[in-house]
């Protein structure tokens, strides 16, 4: 038995550090193309304490860590590069504090979004957080270590805007606070201390997250999805101007997709509204589409697909079983909104030479501030060849969006080289001087965002 | 077995590893898959394991004993078929009994499952108790044995061997009694319904007993089926069909429903009393049956009933179904399942944590008292609550 393996168990317990193979097997893949990548230990804390005795014992030994929460990204990113331990934060999942009347949560950074929603939902009915579409059991940490964004996107922006504190523990294992916790105030606010912006879209390389303060929005008593459609990719960034003008809706979405037929070639404009009364919900509609839209509908190239659908948590990994394979991954990009006719052709053209059907989607953030666009490319698992498909498709995919001078989203360790060579050689610099500073024993997610 | 050889190997590879089976019905927490409530590694989820179980048939990993606890420690909730999103949902659970199934035929079992299996085939019942005390449990209760009598009382291993478990065999008995409904019992004649050995992948023993059976329910001329357990009602429900026995099966909760409904019992007054109902998965999850125990609770006199935040199709399993009440994998721990669903009680300010399962009676009371809520809550079956 190893000393890292005995350690382990006397910071957590037997029941939450393995070495045994099982449990390396099952961390050693995620549910994307990557090919596994095996820790040596996985370890589950359920404090703060635990956390930094592993972190500790880490810089001790030289070790790899690899945080984990929901491991849901698909892009490979919570796989450990070079060994180590995982350590995978699920236990650390409490509710700390609501404050309803400032808006905000404090949460443990290993809680699912499908427990937020929940709890919200049952004991502050009138809050809700931005939830990603992503699976339900997708964490805080994981989803603000890579920048993502949930169904207030489109009003508030990335979910990492919605900040108002947080807690790291350091690649040293210390403790840090930002915000005004860190002055003794309370969790209400980011500013105005010093921006110190090096732990979101990390991808855990400079720090764990341990606690997160999030804003929190009205939650409206009614809510519903309308669904307009236009006939060519050309009109999606004008609808979505249009409908941004108004500032009415929350998630602002446009998809398409060759399966179903009804779908293939068209455009769907998902616009969802809320509202505390019907009169509210009914005004809402009738500025979305008698006004705002109006012009598409009279010249017949646009028009209402559906309205007042109920809104269901999103079960998007429905589509990983397209062709009964049990797999997709997708590239995401934040480009202008402008980008989504070329994002949609180009995407359709990589699905075609991989003879997948294609899937893409824009989901607005901020108020046609940016676009994050997705293209997904299903596979199944059990047929290597459509798995290489995927994976080519996904590189082909990561080139597209630097060729558009778009942005990769939390992208695989193939996009973060292509995003690295291009960066701006004063900002990769600082990368590098922030991770050496932070990580002196590069310890810390270790080939991610690796600034050579 | 290889993977070529499995019943699912078309099938196994679907599971995305989405994790939404981990959530119950309103999505409160990731904790509603038993093991990984108690392991909270992700070897331990529905889809954990089932890639596991993909792994060792593909011969990406090798058999051994940690891997066969893992796919032990699935209590057949089936709570993954109730939050699964994709088509194949429903067979989620038959994907981990047949890799069940698979060790079985090799021969590589956990020791306790080793046990437990053995045990059955020898004495008929896991405990491996002689057959011949079978019948103690109705000792002073001046009961018939079955000869033609409008219902059979099939009591299960459970209510006849264990101590706690024997109680609530007892009070139902003694409802029936009360109601005058026309019963018999087996006595120690009664051998094992086969539902968990089904469960724990011994298929041919399910066979055998669901044979041996049918043929005396035959030879006896039973129509009709009280079962104590809801384990029970869901072999004779589900599966002794498959071999030709064609039986009306009640669960206790349903006759106990109906004479309620038709006043053909006294209810005993229990005031100030807040009662909670832990629902079986053998009887929600696996059949359904929702309402039938929360009739019989709803009419106790002076009692309030209270749901617990997890409850119907989002209930939180014991953690004892497939054999896990005497394999005991999930045990040992403030996370077991049934400690997580006694502070739950203790959370809806229960002074009653009413059950309508043998299996469910042992677990949940060891439970309460290990987390020290004795003097606060009661665990009670719904037979002993009606009896006073
Ligand atoms: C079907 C599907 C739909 C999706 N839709 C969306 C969507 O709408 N919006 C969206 O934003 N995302 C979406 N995603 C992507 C992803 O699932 C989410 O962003 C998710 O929130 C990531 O969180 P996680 O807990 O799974 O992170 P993980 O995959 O566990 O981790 C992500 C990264 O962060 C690191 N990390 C994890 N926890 C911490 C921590 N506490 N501190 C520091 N670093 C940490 C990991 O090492 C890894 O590098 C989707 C994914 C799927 C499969
Ligand atoms: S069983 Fe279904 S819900 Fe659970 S991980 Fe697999 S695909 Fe997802
Ligand atoms: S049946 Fe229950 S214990 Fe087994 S995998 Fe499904 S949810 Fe978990």
């Amino acid at each position: 038995m190893s000393s890292i393996y005995q350690a382990l168990v006397k910071i957590v317990g037997a029941d939450y550090a393995s070495d045994r193979k099982e449990e390396l097997f099952t961390y050693s893949k995620d549910l994307g193309t990557s090919e596994p990548l095996w820790p040596e230990y996985v370890v589950a804390p359920k404090t703060t304490e635990e956390l930094q005795e592993i972190v500790r014992l880490a810089n001790e030994k030289k070790v790899a860590i690899v945080p984990l929460g929901g491991g849901m990204t698909l892009a490979g990113l919570a796989l450990p590069q070079q060994g180590g331990i995982t350590i995978d934060l699920k236990r650390m999942d409490r509710i700390i504090e609501v404050n309803e009347q400032s808006r905000y949560m404090v949460v443990e950074a290993g809680i699912s979004h499908g427990k937020i929603t929940s709890y919200l939902h049952k004991h502050h009915p009138n809050l809700m957080h931005s939830e990603p579409g992503a699976p339900p059991a997708a964490t805080v940490g994981g989803n603000l270590a890579i920048h993502g964004q949930g169904d207030l996107a489109h009003p508030y922006g990335f979910n990492s805007d919605m900040v108002n504190g947080l807690e790291v523990v350091l690649p040293t294992g210390e403790i840090a606070r930002f915000g005004s916790c860190a002055v003794g105030s309370g969790w209400f606010t980011m500013h105005p201390l010093p921006d110190i912006g090096l732990f979101l879209g990390w991808n855990g390389t400079t720090g764990i997250i341990t606690k997160v303060s999030m804003k929190l929005y009205p939650n409206k008593k009614i809510r519903e999805n309308n669904l307009f459609v236009v006939e060519k990719e050309e009109f999606v960034p004008d609808v979505l101007f249009e409908i941004s003008h108004l500032g009415m809706a929350e998630d602002l979405i446009a998809t398409s997709s060759e399966i179903p037929p009804m779908m293939n070639r068209l455009h769907y404009v998902s616009i969802m509204i809320s509202g505390d009364s019907e009169e509210e919900m009914e005004f809402k509609r009738h500025l979305t589409f008698d006004v705002q839209l109006s012009k598409y509908i009279r010249s017949g190239v646009g028009g209402i697909a559906s309205v007042s659908q109920e809104r269901s948590r999103p079960q998007v990994s429905k589509s990983s079983d397209w062709k009964k394979g049990g797999g997709f991954e997708y590239v995401g990009a934040i480009v202008p909104v402008t980008s989504y006719p070329e994002c949609y052709r180009r995407g359709a053209e990589i699905s075609g030479r991989h003879d997948i059907p294609y899937t893409v989607l824009g989901r607005v953030i901020g108020s046609c501030h940016s676009m994050m666009f997705s293209w997904s490319y299903a596979f199944n698992r059990a047929d290597d060849l459509t798995v290489k498909h995927a994976r080519d498709a996904l590189h082909e995919t990561d080139e597209l969006v630097m060729e558009i001078n778009g942005t990769i989203w939390k992208p695989a360790i193939f996009g973060q080289k292509l995003m690295m060579d291009r960066m701006d050689p004063g900002a990769l610099r600082l990368m590098k001087e922030v991770k050496k500073l932070l990580d002196p024993n590069g310890i810390m997610n270790p080939g991610n965002w690796e600034v050579i | 077995m290889h993977l070529m050889e499995y019943k699912y190997k078309d099938m196994i590879h679907r599971c995305f590893r989405c994790g939404y089976c981990k959530f119950p019905t309103d999505w409160s927490d990731v904790t509603n898959c038993p093991p990984y409530a108690r392991f909270r590694l992700e070897s331990y989820s529905a889809g954990g394991r089932l890639w596991l179980i993909r792994a060792w048939l593909n011969g990406e990993i090798e058999w051994s004993g940690h891997l066969a606890e893992i796919v032990y420690s699935c209590v057949s909730c089936k709570n993954c078929v109730e939050k699964c999103p994709h088509s194949f949902a429903d067979d989620v659970v038959n994907m981990i009994i047949a890799a069940k199934t698979a060790m079985v035929n090799q021969g590589l079992l956990p020791k306790s499952v080793t046990e437990f299996l053995t045990n059955v085939q020898l004495h008929g019942n896991p405990y491996g108790i002689s057959a011949k005390k079978r019948g103690d449990w109705m000792e002073g209760l001046d009961l018939e044995p079955y000869q033609g009598q409008d219902y059979l009382f099939y009591v299960g291993c459970e209510g006849s061997f264990d101590s706690r478990a024997q109680s609530a065999a007892r009070a139902t008995a003694r409802l029936l009694q009360q109601a005058g409904i026309s019963f018999g019992v087996l006595g120690d004649k009664e051998i094992s319904d086969g539902n968990e050995v089904e469960m724990m992948g011994e298929d041919a023993l399910l066979e055998d007993l669901a044979q041996r059976n049918i043929q005396m329910f035959f030879d006896l001329g039973v129509q009709n089926i009280i079962t104590l357990s809801p384990h029970s009602y869901n072999v004779f429900k589900n599966r002794y069909p498959d071999f030709g026995g064609h039986f009306k099966v009640f669960h206790h909760s349903q006759i106990l429903a109906d004479l309620v409904k038709q006043g053909k019992l006294t209810i005993p007054e229990t005031p100030d009393t807040r009662i909670t109902f832990h629902d079986p998965c053998f009887l929600g999850r696996w059949n359904q049956e929702y309402n039938a125990p929360r009739k019989v609770l709803k009419a106790v006199p002076g009692a309030t009933l209270v749901e617990m935040e997890r409850n119907k199709k989002g209930a939180l399993c014991c953690g004892g179904g497939s054999g896990n009440f005497y394999t005991d994998f999930l045990g040992g721990s403030e996370d077991s399942p049934a400690r997580i669903r006694a502070r739950e009680a203790d959370a809806a300010k229960a002074t009653i944590l009413a059950v309508a399962c043998p299996n469910c009676l042992t677990m949940l009371e060891d439970a309460v008292k290990v987390e020290g809520l004795e003097e606060k809550i009661k665990v009670r079956d719904i037979s002993e609550i009606l009896c006073g």
